[in-house]
């Protein structure tokens, strides 16, 4: 027993100046492998008397539990501490950047278009789109603008020949839907849009959003409330709207609509009406049953306002370093 | 339209302030564009009379004068300027007297001889008026009096811009009136003798063309003094009105058109030959104008000929032959009602746009005619002097427009609307506006005024009716509609996904005009001729785009210009190609175009980044062809196109239909574009990309895959494509998967082949695969390259 005592002890010294795993395993083939110390104990045991056995075989049990114990700490211990240095050794700055690819953005025209969409699509607005290329009777006639028209000499035409031009306005999309659909409508028409002028405030194409909706009981105090809720949605704020009689040929009543800028100037930002009933008779649909609402509103004039731009030319520079502002 | 506060003050005065009068117009549709002082701010500005004007001892161009002001003292000035003269009324800048730019009056000495103050001119006061030297008042000038007040130059200009169905308010009296309905006020207009024929001097008028000229009155006046003054109040009226004076014939008439609305002319009377006639041109006959441009008059153009030829052009201009001179003794003049549709776009198609062209066109008063006739006589003969003949009037009654008898409904009306107005306000607005209004039965019968020859239909009282009500007294109400749902198809993708897509993927959407320099986009597409504006912004917009690739090439080379280097830019919108048989003779179809150039990302500490080249972009053109789940319908064909370097181009095929090409630009074109490097493109059609295809889900099979790779060796010219078509053909069903993972070319491989190195991955729905089901297949791929396309396989 005396010897066991020993062992026990020696072997627990050297488990604890073991320094790696290798050594440690050395340790358990010399005490506990077949042929290890205290298993040698345990061939002892034939030998002793059979009173003696019972605790001779627990004395070697626990000496042989004690320094497996020991042995697997000093191994889980080793193997914290190399884990540890490991991954101490991985350290990065992981303030460094990631491998990414800068994401790009879209134009603050097609942006302010969006949003537009979306407000009205909300309300079962859908978009339609059309030719730019336009022939007279789209984008004038069938808008209650005859061949000599005061307004026409207003629109700053670019004319192919007297019957096709670029389309001055997005109207005729209007148009081509009320002669394809019947009432109920509700339509709006983003699009490019041209008008010969080029200075600080024309560009010769710009882009317009109209909107037109056409059921049986439309009017005007329903045109003032979508249009104030469009402009507060739209700037994000309760700002002053007012709505200034005007004159297209293609509406009556007509209005502007102005809002407050925040230099404390009126800005016009819309033009609408309730549609001219020689429009709404002009694609077949009788304006005595129908009513219907149109307006029509410059992109760049809102998305400078809505953001701050200052020069409007620069939305056709296509300049990245413009461009990459909106995200 | 420019007008005078201070002369439509004479008309109607409301107790309004200057912007409550400004924001009140405005309000009523008559937007008010700008307001201007006539004058800039000064003080300390007297009439005074050149008493005493003497030579300057010492300065040949300075004259010493006296001048009385009214005050116990004359006082000495100096005084520069030519026209200063004994005898004349001047403004005097006293001591004191600050001009504007703070220009504070001294006592000084010029050359030896003191002066007191400073005679001024319409420049030195801030007015602008062109002149020589100092201003001339009129003999009659109260001496003394402030010239603030005398020029009341407190006055300011208003300028409002009108729409074309408002030409009612082209003059004083019609702004007046709208001023007066909107303050419930009377309008006084201004009164004057009725002149009566003092002389007889009759005229023939024969008016041939009724329905484009429903009167026409003439009246010779004889004797007058053209070399008379034009009264200084009429040359103020005129020039606040933005109108320049000339001589006192056509001050008078232009002061009249200021005032009513309506032109008029005036004709040498000797000059002309016989009598008037008001025909349609025959097409041949040419015009001298006013302006010394010679026409050739079109033949549906309303003309005023006497009975030799053509001596205006009705209602737009006078001729030069029978225009008023320095010489003219008599006149005969001319106040007429041509009709809008007579007028209306002749002026333009002549490249002319008269004051009097832009009123007839839109629109003038038919009954107006008399009153002004006799109005433009009396200022005739108390400024010129002279004798009048008999009005002559040539007149079609029933070609002239009648007032419009207009029934508004009180249903109609509150439809429209969306808000009721009562009854009595109703009524009340058309009559203030003038019209003669019947209530009858929830109706109201309504005969409008002649002055308002806008008002034809229902619409137009009910415009009339919200207008003077205010617009923003009707309330703001949210539409009420059916809740329809509308069509909708799945497969039909949102454009947004495409264009989200390529943010994600780093770029930035661009917008760029439709039309570009001919002479770049030429060299694009040299096979094709675009649709040409005639009449372009500048020849370098004036070609409609065939791709999007002028316009985006254009915008590399703006960004690479500006330290710029690495551009990713997309752009939709439509091209267009002519076409006989499309609408308008062309074709417009919306396309994607896309452009990268420069590296094929930012410098990155731990990545490597080269510049790019055609898989990349073609890398992101597959990328947005996986959003239509359809990526087997389409492929890539080696192909040319005159923008494109020959050997890195593809056509992009949809279900073997060509929707595009995708390529490296042809090195010839950097230089004309100013672009450096690389620059890969594509376009394609957006209709045959937008089409995508619904999931139809596939069971998951339960066995392994297994994955085999192998290397087979083809002729460089052999495409991929058709190697890896070939595989998936063989492969059938139980290949799951195939990928080029490699292609080498060098060292080991034979020149003029490549190797390409493929990994199958093969599975069964419903077994394991043995090994000897998988070798089989391997073999029978591998044999039919090797028939196909000569294909080794290497070791």
């Amino acid at each position: 027993m005396q010897q066991l005592t020993e062992i026990v002890e020696q072997a627990l010294d050297v488990i604890e100046k073991a320094s790696d795993l290798k050594a440690l395993d050395e340790i358990r083939v010399d005490y506990l492998g077949k042929k290890g110390k205290i298993t040698d104990m345990m061939k002892m045991m034939g030998k002793l008397s059979a009173e003696e056995k019972p605790a001779f075989g627990q004395a070697v049990n626990q000496a042989k539990q004690a320094v497996q114990k020991q042995l697997s700490e000093r191994i889980e211990g080793l193997k914290a501490a190399e884990l540890e240095a490991k991954l101490a050794a991985e350290q990065i700055d992981v303030t460094l950047p990631g491998r990414t690819l800068e994401v790009g953005g879209l134009h603050p025209v097609t942006r302010t278009i969006e949003r537009i969409e979306s407000f009205f699509g909300e309300l079962g607005f859908s978009v339609k789109q059309g030719p730019e290329i336009e022939d007279d009777f789209h984008n004038f006639d069938a808008l209650n603008i005859s061949e000599h028209h005061p307004a026409r000499a207003d629109h700053d035409t670019f004319y192919f020949n007297p019957k096709v031009m670029l389309r001055t306005q997005t109207s005729g999309v209007q148009i081509r839907t009320m002669e394809h659909e019947q009432p109920p409508l509700r339509i709006i028409s983003p699009g490019r849009v041209y008008r010969n002028d080029y200075d600080q405030t024309h560009t010769p194409m710009f882009h317009q959003v109209e909107g037109l909706m056409v059921a049986e009981n439309v009017n005007f105090a329903e045109l003032k409330g979508i249009l104030h809720d469009f402009l507060r949605n739209f700037f994000e704020e309760d700002l002053q709207v007012r709505f200034r009689p005007s004159y297209f040929p293609f509406t009556e009543p007509s209005a502007e609509v102005d809002v407050m800028g925040k230099n404390g100037k009126w800005l016009e930002v819309l033009g609408c009406g309730m549609v001219h009933p020689n429009v709404l008779r002009s694609v077949g649909i009788d304006p005595e049953k129908y009513s219907g609402f149109a307006f029509g509103m410059g992109v760049e004039r809102l998305t400078m306002l809505r953001y701050g731009v200052n020069d409007l030319r620069a939305f056709f520079e296509n300049d990245l370093r413009f461009l990459k502002q909106f995200k | 339209m420019k007008f005078s506060e201070s002369w439509l003050r004479e008309w109607v005065n409301p107790s309004v302030s200057r912007d409550e009068l400004s924001h009140q117009i405005t309000m009523a549709g008559l937007e008010v564009d700008g307001i201007d002082d006539v004058a800039a701010q000064f003080s300390g500005v007297v009439i005074g009379e050149v008493v005493e004007c003497g030579q300057h001892p010492d300065a040949d161009k300075l004259r010493v004068t006296k001048i009385n002001v009214g005050a116990e003292e004359l006082i000495d000035i100096v005084c520069g300027a030519p026209n200063c003269r004994l005898g004349l009324k001047v403004a005097v800048a006293m001591v004191g007297a600050v001009l504007p730019g703070d220009f504070k009056i001294k006592k000084a000495k010029l050359r030896g001889q003191p002066s007191f103050g400073m005679l001024c001119s319409y420049g030195e006061l801030g007015i602008d008026i062109e002149s020589d030297g100092i201003i001339e008042l009129p003999a009659d000038a109260p001496i003394g009096t402030n010239v603030r007040e005398f020029l009341d130059l407190e006055d300011c200009v208003i300028d409002v811009d009108l729409t074309a169905n408002r030409a009612d308010c082209l003059g004083m009296a019609g702004l007046a009136r709208e001023v007066g309905v909107l303050n419930r006020q009377a309008v006084t207009e201004p009164t004057w003798e009725a002149v009566s024929a003092s002389i007889d001097a009759p005229i023939s008028i024969n008016i041939e063309a009724p329905q484009s000229c429903g009167r026409y009155l003439g009246r010779v006046v004889k004797n007058i003094n053209v070399k008379a003054q034009t009264p200084l109040w009429m040359q103020e009226k005129l020039r606040r009105s933005g109108i320049r004076c000339i001589d006192p014939i056509v001050d008078i008439t232009n002061y009249v058109l200021v005032e009513f609305g309506q032109p008029m002319h005036a004709f040498d009377f000797n000059t002309l030959n016989g009598g008037i006639t008001v025909r349609l041109a025959d097409g041949k006959e040419k015009l001298t104008l006013l302006d010394g441009n010679e026409v050739t008059v079109p033949d549906d153009t309303l003309v005023i000929a006497d009975d030799k030829e053509v001596v205006a052009l009705a209602g737009v201009f006078g001729g030069q032959a029978t225009g008023v001179t320095e010489n003219t003794q008599d006149i005969l003049l001319e106040c007429a009602f041509f009709a809008p549709l007579a007028i209306m776009g002749k002026s333009r198609r002549l490249g002319l746009h008269t004051d009097a062209s832009h009123r007839f066109e839109r629109g003038v008063d038919p009954q107006l005619q008399h009153k002004v006739m006799d109005r433009a006589t009396r200022l005739v003969l108390d400024i010129c002097g002279g004798e009048a003949g008999q009005v002559v009037e040539a007149v079609s009654a029933a070609d002239l427009p009648k007032p419009a008898q207009i029934t508004l409904r009180r249903s109609k009306l509150d439809k429209t609307l969306g808000h009721h107005i009562p009854d009595t306000d109703v009524t009340e607005i058309l009559e203030r506006l003038g019209f003669t209004v019947a209530v009858s039965n929830e109706q109201w019968n309504v005969t409008t005024a002649t002055y308002r020859f806008d008002m034809a239909i229902e619409e137009d009282l009910i415009e009339e009716v919200a207008r003077i009500y205010g617009y923003n007294n009707i309330p703001n109400v949210a539409p009420v509609a059916a809740l329809n749902m509308s069509d909708h198809k799945e497969a039909d993708m949102p454009l947004k996904r495409v264009r989200d897509l390529l943010v994600a993927r780093g770029f930035q959407e661009a917008i760029t005009y439709s039309f570009v320099d001919p002479k770049l986009q030429s060299l694009v597409h040299p096979e094709q001729t675009p649709m040409v504006l005639p009449n372009p912004i500048s020849v370098d917009m004036s070609a409609m785009r065939l791709s999007m690739f002028t316009g985006l090439l254009a915008a590399v080379g703006h960004n690479q210009n500006r330290q710029q280097s690495r551009v990713r830019l997309f752009e939709t919108g439509l091209r267009f190609v002519p076409d006989e048989t499309a609408d308008a003779g062309v074709r417009q179809q919306a396309m994607l175009g896309a452009v990268i150039s420069g590296n094929q990302s930012d410098e990155h500490w731990s990545m490597e980044s080269n510049t790019v080249d055609f898989f990349d972009l073609k890398g992101d053109l597959e990328s947005i062809i996986g959003l239509t789940a359809a990526d087997c319908e389409f492929s890539f064909k080696a192909a040319t196109h005159p923008a494109l370097h020959p050997g890195q181009c593809a056509e992009i095929l949809r279900n073997n239909r060509v929707i595009g090409h995708i390529g490296a630009l042809h090195p010839s074109l950097e230089k004309p574009f100013g672009l450096n490097g690389k620059t890969i493109v594509f376009e394609l059609e957006l209709d045959a990309l937008l089409q995508s295809n619904l999931p139809l889900a596939q069971a998951v099979s339960k066995f392994p895959a297994n994955r085999r790779d192998i290397a087979v060796v083809v002729d460089e010219k052999i495409s991929a494509t058709d190697v890896m078509n070939l595989i998936r053909k063989v492969g059938e069903n139980q290949l799951v998967g195939l990928n080029l993972f490699d292609v080498y070319q060098g060292k080991g491989v034979e020149p003029g082949k490549k190797s390409l190195a493929i990994a199958l991955t093969l599975q069964d729905i419903t077994r394991t695969l043995e090994e000897k089901d998988i070798s089989e297949t391997i073999e029978s791929v591998v044999s039919a390259l090797k028939s196909e396309f000569n294909a080794l396989l290497r070791d």
